[in-house]
């Protein structure tokens, strides 16, 4: 009798063992600091998807009476040199960042992660050629390729996400190359080859899910990265144009009225630096929560 | 030694080829024709087809890329379309200014950025780590132009103890030069300072659980002998050659850092190349800015080498 309850016991300690992906996700959670970061990108979103029906003002209506009026009852964050509201464009502002961020994280994913993964599973002179292409994209400063991209391409939101995606890329083809050589030799990968899978279903099926996590830390990472090329090329005019908000171009015309106005500088920055530092915080606590090493509590 | 310095160097070929590829590329996303577009207002034919001429524009792809890199190759960059001055002797003209600056800001880097990053490794887990890592956060995650803009607002509008722009030069006045060019440079130096100190944090905590640093306790020597003799020297090998490759991070910084504090460098360049739409002179600044990274990061790995003597064998 008491084998058998030995035995149940057993089989249920069995059941209850916990995925990696609940590991991580419990990890995650139990930092605070990772919880602030998640909580903050999603007030953000809530700001970007619900703009309309939270602005008080349109965003671009100007008005010659309510110039650079300082933060009141009526305008919170205070009004800009055209008369404009400051938290409606804050808030629809959030709208351009936060798309330029994911979207530019999405195309620098989407060229990087192919070519990563081919020069790593692959190698030779495929691996070779990718390598010597990524070296050379990484040899120009990130802003700097990505300023000369917007430049060529003409200056515009789309234009400048495509020239953030796309100097962003070679940080995705390294990382991918790197964990493919990794995992490549594990011997659950062995495995599927010596059964006689076929190439892409080793790719696709076991090696991709395994390198993920390393992965979603660096997306985390580069979209915080993203958030800021985008404020600066918008900051520069090469991104987001006028009278379209955007946190970056709203600086840039705060810096003409610095002595009289220096609110029109405040709210834009502090919405930038809030969001990145967000992402960061989450970046930081994802890399602990999916890393097998990091005993850590929780 | 020599053996992979050869290596090294022999690398650099097909990283050079491939720069050069990409910047000229470049060119092949202008919109339409792209002799049209160079020649801005001007629309007189003569003129266009000039440009077209003097750019190969009628030829081939590849044979533009010959021309242009047969140029390249005898330190011809092209000519600015707006000032009629080569793009070279701008650029040479411009350096040493961006040069002064992403100096200054690397020493503030290293002054902050080493000393916060060993600090909060030997107190770990106190007030002082805490304090630390919330600066490395807060140095990654500010945005250098709205920092600079604040810090013009305290120093300059409110305060009115330095200059809000412009730029004297070293030669000239240095006490002027180091007023015009210290908030700049801290700009620049903030987010460096940052990474460093990560870098410095990791690297310090992984030497100091080391045998010989336990060894060096265990035989009753001061703490600060400890730290600074034997744990700071191993640590910070590595971190100074990463100082070395930021220099990128500095040269992007530094468009921006100019642009606002108004300062007549490299990264001003640039920008003001774009919306003159002379596309030249921003092929020229990015092709220099490749280099002088590619030689860097060359000479980073040399230094590496030379103050690591396993990897000298």
């Amino acid at each position: 009798m008491v084998d058998i309850v030995v035995n149940t016991k057993l089989i249920r300690a069995s059941e209850e063992v916990e995925t990696p992906l609940r590991r991580a996700i419990r990890r995650l959670f139990y930092r605070k600091s990772a919880v602030f970061g998640l909580a903050v990108v999603a007030f953000f979103i809530a700001l970007a998807v619900f703009a309309p029906l939270l602005t008080p003002y349109d965003p671009t209506a100007q008005s010659w009476t309510l110039v650079r009026n300082e933060p009141s009852v009526s305008h919170w964050f205070g009004t800009d040199d055209l008369g404009r509201d400051i938290l409606s464009r804050v808030i629809f502002g959030a709208r351009a960042s936060l798309m330029a961020g994911v979207i530019s994280v999405g195309i620098a994913l989407s060229i990087g992660l192919p070519l990563g993964l081919a020069a790593g599973y692959l190698g030779g002179l495929l691996d070779s050629l990718i390598g010597r292409i990524t070296d050379a994209m990484l040899a120009c400063p990130f802003l700097i390729l990505a300023i000369a991209l917007a430049a060529f391409l003409g200056p515009s939101l789309g234009n400048a996400m495509i020239a953030i995606g796309v100097s962003a890329t070679p940080i995705f083809v390294r990382l991918t190359r790197g964990q493919v050589l990794a995992v490549k030799m594990e011997d659950y990968v062995e495995a599927a080859r010596a059964v006689g899978n076929p190439r892409w279903r080793i790719v696709f099926i076991h090696i991709l899910p395994n390198i993920m996590p390393a992965l979603l830390v660096q997306a985390t990472l580069s979209i915080a990265a993203a958030i800021i090329a985008e404020a600066a090329l918008s900051f520069l005019g090469l991104g987001q144009q006028p009278p379209a908000p955007s946190w970056g171009s709203m600086l840039n015309s705060a810096q003409r009225f610095l002595v009289n106005a220096p609110w029109m500088a405040v709210w834009p920055g502090l919405a930038i630096f809030l969001t990145v530092l967000s992402f960061n915080l989450v970046g930081d606590g994802l890399r602990d929560a999916l890393d097998p090493r990091e005993s850590g509590r929780g | 030694m020599l053996n992979l310095l050869g290596k090294r160097l022999l690398q650099l070929i097909p990283t050079l080829f491939f720069v050069s590829v990409i910047i000229f590329s470049l060119q092949q996303l202008l919109p339409g024709d792209p002799a049209l577009i160079m020649a801005g207002e001007e629309r007189d034919p003569a003129v266009i087809e000039q440009i077209r001429k003097q750019y190969h524009l009628d030829r081939s792809i590849p044979v533009q890329y010959f021309y242009w890199v047969r140029g390249l190759l005898s330190g011809n960059l092209g000519e600015s379309m707006r000032i009629h001055v080569p793009v070279l002797d701008l650029i040479l003209q411009k350096l040493p200014v961006t040069v002064q600056l992403a100096s200054m800001a690397m020493l503030i880097a290293v002054a902050i950025g080493i000393t916060a990053g060993v600090v909060s490794a030997v107190k770990k887990n106190t007030v002082w780590d805490y304090a630390a890592n919330a600066f490395a956060l807060w140095g990654i995650s500010t945005p250098n132009f709205w920092l600079g803009i604040m810090l013009i607002f305290l120093f300059s509008v409110k305060l009115g103890w330095l200059p809000a722009s412009g730029y004297v030069p070293l030669s000239e006045d240095w006490r002027g030069s180091l007023a015009s060019t210290i908030m700049p440079a801290f700009v620049l130096g903030n987010a460096i300072a940052a990474i460093l100190m990560r870098h410095t944090r990791s690297a310090m905590l992984q030497v100091l659980e080391s045998d010989y640093v336990r060894t060096a306790r265990a035989k009753g020597l001061f703490e600060r002998t400890v730290i600074l003799k034997h744990a700071m020297r191993n640590a910070l090998t590595p971190v100074i050659t990463l100082g070395a490759l930021e220099f990128g991070t500095l040269l992007s910084g530094a468009v921006l850092t100019e642009q606002i504090f108004t300062i007549p460098g490299f990264g001003k360049l640039i920008i003001d190349a774009v919306f003159n739409r002379d596309y030249a002179v921003v092929q020229g600044v990015v092709l220099v800015t490749a280099t002088i990274y590619i030689v860097l990061n060359l000479l980073a790995d040399i230094a590496y080498v030379l103050v690591n003597p396993r990897l000298r064998s």
